[in-house]
């Protein structure tokens, strides 16, 4: 049995443990604060920028001079998959709940026999999909170094697939993000950004009487590469509002756990206590009576 | 004076939105101005200066490029950066400038290299404009 020092020490550790984990939820509470903050600053931009592709689309619908980037390269292959995960870890499920719903997909997509490529950004979801996907990584990005999110990483990202998707790498584009619902509900998302899919909605025919300046195409040219920037740039920063919900509440379970792991020990620690002195004091009254 | 709604959303944030009586927008074509009533539209941006006049004075904000789409809502412009003219500091802008004319500088020769040329000298006919 553990010694009476022992346990003492058992119990600081575990003191300092809970120390860590609350100073890390508070931590997690005030950076969620901020990114949440920033997602919901970016969503105005998303809206009005889907609201002007819509249009355009439509009016340019069927055509054949329509951009690749809307019209798709016609066939289904290649699956590129970009995943969007955090840079590190203490969150719970958050990362693996990522990775899960993309192995179900590309173990779908591998079944129907099409081709999978995979695109991470973020460390923790490359080191996952790693041991699985070895060969279906063609590429990881850490944001590890950037402080905040800005507007110019998910640019850098957008052009490097643009410049796969000329080069003919992949015929089909999905996003993967954990979208963020409430502090202790992120919802792990695949969205497919390339061909982008809009979703039908009522009015989408009344507005296709704009005029164009310069033509449609241009414009389109110039505003689907955008709109994919726009995509992932609202992806990161509703993954990382997501992130710091996850961490927090697993955090605060930590905290929850080592709280009860203290009493635990504790318990045990005045128990064996007790039960020395006890034995002492038996141990003295017998030897006393003997004589 | 009939007024519009207008909406100024750059990627980070909504910088602006109500009601104006006239915009002038440095479209990529030359500059215009939208009033109320304006016939649905939709037009790609230079930097520039784009100027919004509304009840109580105007004001000119510094944008780097972006879009701008009138419809019955009113007129929307989503700018890649937008600054008020300000807050804009000349030596940011002047590295702003340089890191263009380096980008139109090493892209290879081609459509991708007088787009950045373009973009360059339109930034730097923009510095002048600050400047003055």
């Amino acid at each position: 049995m553990a010694s009476l020092k022992d346990m003492r020490v058992r119990i600081a550790a575990t003191k300092a443990t809970q120390k860590i984990t609350k100073a890390m939820q508070m931590v997690a509470a005030s950076k969620l604060r901020r990114a949440q903050a920033a997602a919901e600053a970016a969503r105005p931009y998303a809206e009005h920028m889907d609201t002007v592709l819509r249009s355009i689309a439509a009016s340019v619908a069927g055509l054949d001079s329509a951009p690749a980037l809307l019209r798709g390269t016609g066939s289904d292959r290649v699956h590129l998959l970009l995943v969007c995960t955090a840079e590190r870890g203490l969150c719970g499920p958050f990362n693996s709940a990522i990775v899960r719903l993309v192995r179900d997909y590309t173990n779908k997509l591998m079944a129907e026999g099409k081709e999978v490529k995979i695109f991470c950004v973020g460390k923790k979801g490359y080191e996952q999909l790693r041991r699985q996907y070895e060969r279906n990584i063609i590429e990881h990005i850490e944001l590890r170094s950037v402080r905040t999110i800005g507007f110019t990483n998910a640019e850098a990202i957008a052009h490097k697939i643009t410049d796969l998707y000329e080069k003919g790498a992949f015929d089909v584009c999905t996003l993967f993000f954990s979208r963020f619902k409430s502090v202790i509900a992120q919802i792990p998302t695949g969205q497919q950004i390339i061909p982008p899919v809009f979703e039908a909605n009522g009015n989408g025919g009344a507005a296709a009487s704009y005029e164009y300046e310069p033509d449609e195409e241009e414009i389109l040219a110039e505003l689907l590469p955008r709109n994919l920037a726009v995509q992932i740039f609202r992806a990161l920063l509703e993954n990382n509002a997501s992130f710091y919900g996850a961490q927090m509440s697993a955090m605060d379970n930590a905290t929850r756990n080592a709280g009860e792991m203290i009493r635990k020990q504790t318990l045990t620690y005045n128990r064996t206590r007790q039960a020395m002195i006890t034995k002492e004091l038996i141990e003295i009254i017998s030897g006393a009576e003997a004589l | 004076m009939a007024t519009f709604q207008f909406n100024l959303v750059s990627p980070e944030k909504l910088l602006l939105s109500g009601p104006v009586d006239q915009v002038d927008v440095p479209g990529s074509e030359g500059d215009f101005g939208v009033l109320a009533g304006h016939a649905p539209f939709v037009a790609t941006l230079r930097p520039g200066i784009l100027t919004v006049h509304r009840e109580g004075g105007s004001m000119r904000i510094v944008v780097s490029g972006g879009f701008a789409e009138v419809s019955d809502a009113g007129l929307t412009v989503l700018a890649d950066i937008a600054v008020p003219v300000e807050d804009v500091s000349r030596e940011s802008f002047a590295g702003f400038v340089q890191e263009a004319e380096e980008a139109a500088a090493k892209a290879p020769e081609g459509v991708q290299r007088d787009k950045l040329s373009l973009r360059a000298a339109q930034l730097k006919e923009l510095q002048a404009t600050l400047a003055t």
